[in-house]
């Protein structure tokens, strides 16, 4: 239901409440909220997917699943984890906070924020539609036992889905297709996303807010929205030349045809590289304020940090070959790319230093965002480590493909990403809801995490080295990996226990939690300094910076031995701010709700579907409606005015 | 206790129960067999330790600052130390130096490694949806899934793929390299002791990936020698009124002609599926997963695809009675 509230002295038309108001919003932390809420559905999905593929594993020879689903479950999970958690998880931090970071009011494109999210969401309905609509073909002359069931019924060739397996000859039916145009059309939501933020961070930065004072997790947004908005038109490419050469005969990629299947591994990873960075940078730029808050010091070389984080960015472009190390790419290119992989060793370790350098000396509070930061440290150390493993190029010639690799990446995606954000989501829960949640729960959480991640992805390291290829529904016994198979498993369910707690800790602490201060962790950036939770305008008066961890500065001054001394007025001058921020001088302007980018995206999910079903009629009327939905959209869109009358 | 503290605790008991509980593991690529894969172990040890070094380093320090730093609950605040320039250049510096110290043999291993083929023995690799073809083209022999060379020889794969993107790895012999439709690729390797070493197709390639595998078999000149002349002899014709010329006749009605090649008995336009010329001379069969066993060979001809999901072999809904005669035609073509 929609409800049109008046909202006081702002005298502006706001539906506050009900579906409609989720529907249409612009408000950049409900936006935030929906990248986050549906991000963490698809993390629980996703979450699944890894459950049945681990109890598949549990045992050699095992029949729990049947190759046919194994398939569609390795390369939905991966895909899922990618582009439907990780990234809209990142999206949700981004939008939620670099507004109240940088001092703004919402981003610098509201309606175009909102278009992200449902262009993301869009393309996450298509990819999985296709366990209910799409159909897993076999090859011409192959044949499996039985009839491929719906769980076998979604893209199966892998989140890298390299031609001409994923070519019309050796995939046919329609999974495939599915999954081309779910990543196109998220991937057209990432794209207007890292615009809008990008311009938000170079043009709606507070006064005094210059670049350098800048909180890290800005920094990093920055970096990360760079590497979106050059690498996902390359993926863009590869996928449309990938439907072209399935649907409509061409050969981009095919051998027979005069086409180059090795071309699509360049393509792809060109954006596959940066796309690591962009899952990993913002976990980054969390930790990056979480350590300096419950250490009670500022972080540790804060210009190295963020160059370092700028440097992984560029690196990020010229690296991509180490994927390929085993696709006879020759001599010279393979030692290049093995040369400059290693260098990108090089700032990574400079960011871990400096976190220790952070940590080192100060006054550690292990609340639970705290030790997800730690844990993120020490967990992505070893994904880092064992990186530089991989630009050993031969020796990579054995990792490549196998276990290995799996504990690689899932160290640095896990270990890395995924603690980085459970870290965030309770460093800034009591700012989201007004509530704190509970302490004990979340470290019995971050315990069982820690313990289960380990015993999960640990031993596939050893699995990996000792021979286990990846992407095999079934091994052999008396290879050697029976034992560790079954470790990983039990160590899988471990991890989704954790997951139930943190679900429990969330529901009831937005509930019952006791009610937050607007400072409960007594932090540094401008986020802190406003009510918890923001009011829909965040600041009542936009805020002047004068140095890098404002808020601090306005706490504490130093004494002459450097250390901070709390200043006498320090808890007036919250108040007094916090009363500023609560009752404005002056109503502050705020984008009005528009249904243009919701009915914009609906529209792209039309076309999407009359993409997939273009050879019948229904298809061709849904792309013409769709189409018509565009144009509507974005012309209405064009001439909407961009906020309401006052006191209508 | 404190959170790294345990995962170092953790760690270390994994690295115990890792050495305690290796068994066997035939396909270790830490326990090579051949030149290239002791190549590949000889440039990975030492970075597997200098890692190692580091790792330690880093935990023990997240173990010391989060043992040392806690927070007791006293009033003292911790100094505000905004950086340091010389500390950010020895951990800046140190790093590069070592991965210079590293880069060097790694640039010279590429190089070696990747050299062209030169006079070893040359065999064709042919990757399937799934299983591996073997050509030696001097020696006018091919053959399916077990790949047979004599020890201390050098061998040069010249590799292609007639369908998908597979890739060749025996790990105790050499790193994995792709296999290609439209392109050759090459792999060089050598094995120094008889035996059996066991493969994997590394590079997903549809239902059938997982049970694409290889066996090399690795054996002496003489042996080699042996085996390169049965090979080039033909068919061996079944005595009439045996279950093997039974069999032979089901080959020839059942379709198995379409598909398979047996010199003087069959023929076919392209390769579809292995030659069986000389299939009783091999340990496996159906892309290495299974045994060229009475049972496995029953269970196969019973059902392909139940055994091997893909399987271009359809399930030809032969009696068991038909199974047998099968087997014993196949089994005489040594």
């Amino acid at each position: 239901m929609t409800s049109i509230a008046t909202s006081g002295a702002l005298r502006r038309r706001i539906p506050a409440t009900g579906f409609w108001s989720w529907v249409t919003t612009v408000d950049h932390k409900r936006i935030a909220k929906l990248y986050g809420y549906t991000g963490f559905a698809f993390f629980i999905i996703g979450g699944l997917e890894a459950l049945l593929i681990r109890l598949q594993l549990a045992r050699p020879e095992n029949a729990f699943v049947t190759p046919a689903e194994y398939n569609s479950l390795f390369t939905m999970h991966g895909t899922t984890m990618i582009f439907l958690v990780v990234m809209p998880l990142a999206a949700a931090f981004m939008n939620y906070l670099l507004p109240l970071m940088l001092g703004a009011r919402d981003v610098a494109f509201p309606r175009l924020n909102a278009l992200g999210y449902w262009f993301f969401l869009g393309g996450g309905i298509v990819l999985y539609s296709s366990y209910i609509l799409a159909t897993a073909g076999v090859p011409a002359g192959g044949f499996v036992p039985e009839t491929i069931s719906r769980l076998g019924s979604a893209a199966n060739g892998g989140w890298f889905m390299y031609p001409p397996n994923s070519g019309a000859t050796f995939s046919p039916g329609s999974v495939i297709d599915f999954w081309l145009v779910g990543i196109a059309l998220a991937g057209v939501g990432s794209l207007v996303s890292s615009v809008n933020l990008l311009t938000t961070i170079f043009n709606l930065r507070a006064k005094g807010m210059s670049l350098m004072r800048m909180p890290v997790f800005a920094w990093m947004s920055m970096v990360v929205n760079f590497l979106l908005l050059f690498s996902i038109p390359i993926i863009t490419v590869a996928i449309f030349m990938l439907i072209f050469d399935r649907q409509f005969g061409t050969s981009f990629f095919e051998a027979s045809g005069g086409g180059d299947p090795v071309l699509y591994q360049h393509l792809f990873w060109l954006f596959g590289h940066p796309e690591v960075y962009i899952l990993i940078l913002p976990a980054m730029g969390i930790v990056s304020e979480v350590l300096p808050v419950f250490s009670r010091k500022p972080l540790f070389g804060y210009p190295a940090v963020v160059f370092a984080g700028i440097a992984i960015g560029f690196l990020g472009f010229g690296v991509w070959a180490h994927h390929m190390f085993a696709s006879g790419i020759g001599p010279i290119t393979q030692a290049a790319f093995g040369l400059s992989t290693m260098t990108i060793a090089i700032p990574t370790g400079i960011k871990v230093f400096n976190w220790i350098g952070t940590m080192w000396g100060g006054k550690l509070r292990f609340k639970a965002p705290m030790l997800f930061a730690i844990g993120f440290v020490a967990m992505f150390t070893i994904g880092g480590l064992s990186g530089v493993t991989h630009s050993i190029v031969p020796a990579d010639w054995q990792q490549t493909d196998t276990y290995y690799v799996v504990a690689h990446f899932h160290y640095v995606l896990f270990g890395g990403a995924m603690f980085g954000i459970f870290a965030g989501l309770y460093y800034w829960f009591p700012k989201l809801t007004g509530r704190m949640y509970h302490e004990r729960l979340a470290k019995w959480h971050f315990w069982l995490m820690l313990i289960g991640f380990n015993l999960t992805f640990g031993p596939m390291h050893w699995l990996g080295l000792i021979g286990m290829a990846r992407r095999t529904y079934t091994y052999a016994p008396g290879l050697g990996f029976d034992f560790w198979n079954m470790v990983s498993t039990i160590g899988s369910f471990l991890i989704a226990s954790s997951v139930l707690l943190f679900m429990a800790n969330w529901i009831d602490s937005r509930r019952r939690g006791k009610p937050a201060p607007m400072d409960p962790w007594d932090a540094r950036t401008l986020e802190w300094s406003i009510p918890s939770p923001p009011p829909e305008y965040n600041f009542g008066e936009v805020p002047a910076v004068e140095a890098l961890d404002d808020l601090w500065h306005q706490k504490y001054d130093e004494d002459e031995r450097g250390r901070p001394v709390r200043k006498p007025d320090a808890d007036a001058r919250l108040s007094d701010l916090e009363q500023r921020h609560l009752h404005p001088a002056h109503p502050p302007h705020l984008p009005a709700p528009s249904a243009f980018p919701p009915l914009a995206g609906l529209s792209a999910l039309g076309f999407a579907f009359g993409l997939l079903y273009h050879a019948t009629a229904f298809g061709v009327v849904l792309l013409v409606l769709a189409t018509v939905g565009l144009v509507v959209s974005f012309l209405s869109w064009s001439q909407e005015p961009l906020e309401e009358e006052a006191g209508k | 206790m404190t959170k790294p503290k345990s995962a170092a605790v953790l760690f270390a008991s994994l690295a115990l129960l890792l050495a305690s509980c290796a068994g066997s593991a035939p396909m270790d690529s830490f326990d090579p067999a051949g030149p290239e894969a002791r190549r590949i172990v000889d440039l990975s040890i030492p970075v597997f330790i200098i890692a190692g070094v580091i790792f330690l380093l880093v935990e023990a320090l997240i173990v010391f600052a989060v043992l040392r730093f806690r927070d007791r609950g006293d009033d003292g605040e911790p100094k505000q130390i905004h950086g340091n320039t010389k500390l950010e250049l020895v951990w800046t510096i140190i790093p590069a130096l070592i991965l210079a110290g590293i880069a060097i043999p790694t640039v010279k291993a590429v190089m070696d490694l990747t050299s062209r083929p030169g006079s070893g023995l040359a065999v064709e690799v042919t990757g399937h949806q799934w299983w591996f073809e073997f050509t030696y083209p001097k020696q006018g022999i091919i053959t399916a899934n077990e790949l047979v060379i004599p020890v201390g020889t050098p061998i040069d794969l010249e590799m292609t793929s007639a369908d998908v993107v597979h890739s060749f790895w025996v790990p105790r012999l050499a790193g994995k390299r792709d296999v290609i439709p439209g392109e050759t690729t090459y792999l060089k390797l050598q094995a120094d002791e008889l035996g059996e070493y066991l493969g994997q197709c590394a590079e997903f390639c549809g239902l059938g990936h997982a049970n694409m595998r290889i066996r090399v078999k690795v054996v002496s000149q003489d042996d080699f020698d042996a085996w390169v002349a049965n090979q080039k002899r033909p068919a061996v014709e079944p005595a009439d009124g045996t279950a093997a010329a039974d069999g032979k006749q089901l080959f020839l009605t059942k379709g198995c002609t379409s598909c398979h090649i047996i010199d003087g008995v069959s023929t076919t336009a392209t390769v579809v599926a292995p030659n069986l010329t000389h299939i009783a001379s091999r340990d496996v069969i159906a892309g290495a997963s299974l045994n060229f066993t009475e049972d496995d060979l029953k269970a196969w001809l019973a059902n392909p695809p139940a055994v091997k999901p893909g399987s271009y072999m359809p399930n030809l809904h032969l009696t068991s009675d038909q199974i047998d005669s099968l087997i014993a035609y196949l089994e005489t073509l040594k």
